[in-house]
């Protein structure tokens, strides 16, 4: 994924939340998207990581992070403590991504998810000609040496969460740098999503 | 120098100790058990310089056997503490002092008992984690310090972090426990028991009254063995040592041939020549007395600290597991407490705080320059 694509991700999960309001964003990495979060927000921002590295980093930038793996849920959170739990980029690589975000929406009053879109009109050419298994900007690894166990699309998330009878408040699809509106389960490279329940 | 049994022979090299004596008659310290001591005397050495603000002083806790000697070249902690190193002595005024209880220049046992003019033995009273943090507070406040900007500790050391967590938040800015637990589990009581029955079931040790004979040393040693057993690992201990025996057989049947038996041996009786052993029993016993949970539920114990706090655990500690940790920042999760935790791989065992340094030092630096510089949340502008 491109630096732009991210910043274009924290500039619209950036504008979904309240000033002041409390995160917890799962699978935060080095904090960036917490920083700017508290910076432009004045969140009261968490974040759970499993990377040793990524947790010195959060630690380096004074945000609170724990060591924790998100499939073992989020037990000592009570019923919707936080205001906003975000999975960006996170959901993909997760081993139950159905207890992800059912564990996301019980702690938080809303729920921010943001994925790569595996039905992208690349990732398509690529199994339809090439043959192979996608690999492109947003879905950058060889199959044998992948993070990701998951592989959805933008038109899989919104068929689960009507299923599971999630709301989905605002949604949002980048491509190329850009936010898009025509077609996205076809163009849209990232999907994103305000959920709530 | 006040302190009652300090002498020169066992001053660590190096050091610059010095005293402060406090709970003189009719203001003693009133313990946890509802006893009275005084007068009480700390030793305590500090490295840096305290700033105008009075604003940049660490407090160093130790552990079982450590004492106020934590930085220098033979200091206990001086891998961590020292000119650019994680806690960075040209930036911090960094505080280490002996606890009550304790045989090196603090208060315990084997100080005169004034009222007698005789060491206290077992007169002593029994103390607790929460007495020796409220010694410290006295030093604290005789330096003239109202906020710490961090107390940092490891094991028993940690437990004081978590005490003064609990006992005086507004006197803190940030806590880092670790390697460390709110209550001592029956498994690691029954690790204490064994140390202080091999103590008292030495015939020197006399009921604790050996201080005019010749002390309990092979009771003490075999605590320590016990000890040092369980704060290594298996793979720290089959890398240091493996099988390998000493190419000089002794006759005896029963000789230390394999390495590991010699260094326990070697370990343990240059303890007993720098440890009292009615010091051990105390110290220990306030260990396994610690249980911060006593009377509180899980979220009430840190309810209102506004420190920060970084919780650090290591991945091979079999003695203060990584569970135990995460209860602390469980603990702190439910009271809305500004914290992180991280679980440092290392293959040391419990030993790890204390040897396990470049990723501890890198931690807990950085975590230290995020406090002084505010960053993080609640700091918007």
């Amino acid at each position: 994924m491109t630096k732009q694509t991210h910043a274009i991700e924290h500039r619209i999960i950036s504008s979904w939340i309240s000033s002041g309001a409390s995160i917890l964003d799962l699978g935060c990495g080095d904090g960036e998207l917490l920083s700017l979060l508290i910076r432009n927000k004045q969140v009261h921002a968490q974040g759970i990581e499993l990377s040793e590295q990524a947790i010195h980093n959060c630690v380096a930038a004074g945000l609170s992070v724990f060591q924790q793996d998100i499939d073992t849920g989020l037990t000592e959170y009570s019923d919707k403590s936080v205001d906003y739990v975000i999975l960006n980029q996170t959901l993909q690589q997760v081993k139950k991504p159905d207890f992800a975000i059912k564990e996301a929406l019980r702690v938080g009053k809303k729920v921010i998810v943001g994925f790569p879109n595996f039905c992208y009109i690349t990732d398509r050419f690529q199994i339809f000609f090439r043959g192979k298994v996608p690999v492109t900007a947003s879905l950058p690894y060889e199959w044998y040496d992948t993070p990701n166990l998951h592989f959805l699309s933008i038109a899989d998330f919104k068929d689960y969460c009507k299923k599971s009878h999630i709301t989905v408040e605002y949604e949002a699809f980048i491509s190329k740098n850009r936010t898009i509106r025509f077609l996205p389960n076809l163009f849209g490279e990232v999907g994103l999503f305000l959920l709530s329940k | 120098m006040e302190a009652q049994k300090f002498t020169e022979a066992n001053k660590p090299e190096n050091s610059e100790i010095q005293t402060f004596t406090f709970a003189y008659p009719q203001a003693e310290l009133i313990l946890e058990s509802g006893e009275k001591l005084g007068p009480i005397t700390l030793a305590y050495e500090t490295y840096g310089k305290l700033n105008a603000q009075k604003s940049n002083a660490i407090l160093i806790l130790h552990a079982l056997s450590g004492d106020a000697h934590a930085a220098g070249p033979d200091g206990w902690w001086s891998n961590l503490i020292g000119k650019g190193k994680g806690i960075d002595t040209d930036k911090y005024f960094v505080i280490c002092s002996n606890v009550i209880g304790g045989c090196k220049g603090s208060t315990g046992p084997s100080s005169t008992n004034p009222k007698t003019g005789k060491p206290y033995g077992l007169s002593f009273p029994l103390i607790s984690i929460g007495d020796m943090v409220q010694a410290q507070k006295h030093l604290i406040d005789h330096l003239g310090i109202e906020r710490l900007l961090a107390v940092v500790g490891g094991s028993m050391g940690g437990m004081q972090v978590l005490q003064w967590m609990v006992s005086y938040p507004e006197r803190i800015s940030s806590a880092i426990p670790i390697a460390t637990t709110l209550k001592h589990t029956p498994q690691q009581i029954a690790f204490n028991e064994v140390g202080r029955q091999a103590v008292m079931s030495d015939p020197d040790w006399k009921n604790g009254d050996y201080y005019d004979s010749s002390p309990p040393s092979k009771g003490l040693a075999v605590a320590r063995m016990i000890g040092h057993i369980t704060y290594m690992s298996d793979t720290s201990m089959t890398e240091k040592f493996g099988r390998r025996t000493r190419a000089d057989k002794e006759p005896f049947k029963f000789a230390a041939d394999f390495e590991v038996e010699g260094y326990l041996r070697y370990r343990s009786d240059n303890f007993v020549k720098r440890f009292d052993a009615n010091s051990y029993l105390y110290i220990t016993k306030a260990i396994d007395n610690f249980n911060l949970l006593n009377g509180h539920s899980l979220g009430s114990v840190f309810k209102g600290l506004k420190a920060k706090v970084l919780v650090l655990a290591f991945k091979s500690d079999w003695l203060y597991p990584a569970y135990q940790s995460q209860e602390t920042v469980k603990a702190c999760k439910l009271a809305g407490v500004d914290a992180s935790y991280c679980e440092i791989n290392s293959t040391y065992g419990h030993d790890s705080f204390l040897l396990e340094t470049k990723q501890e030092t890198q931690l807990i630096g950085d975590f230290l320059k995020a406090v002084a510089n505010g960053n993080g949340n609640g700091n918007h502008t």
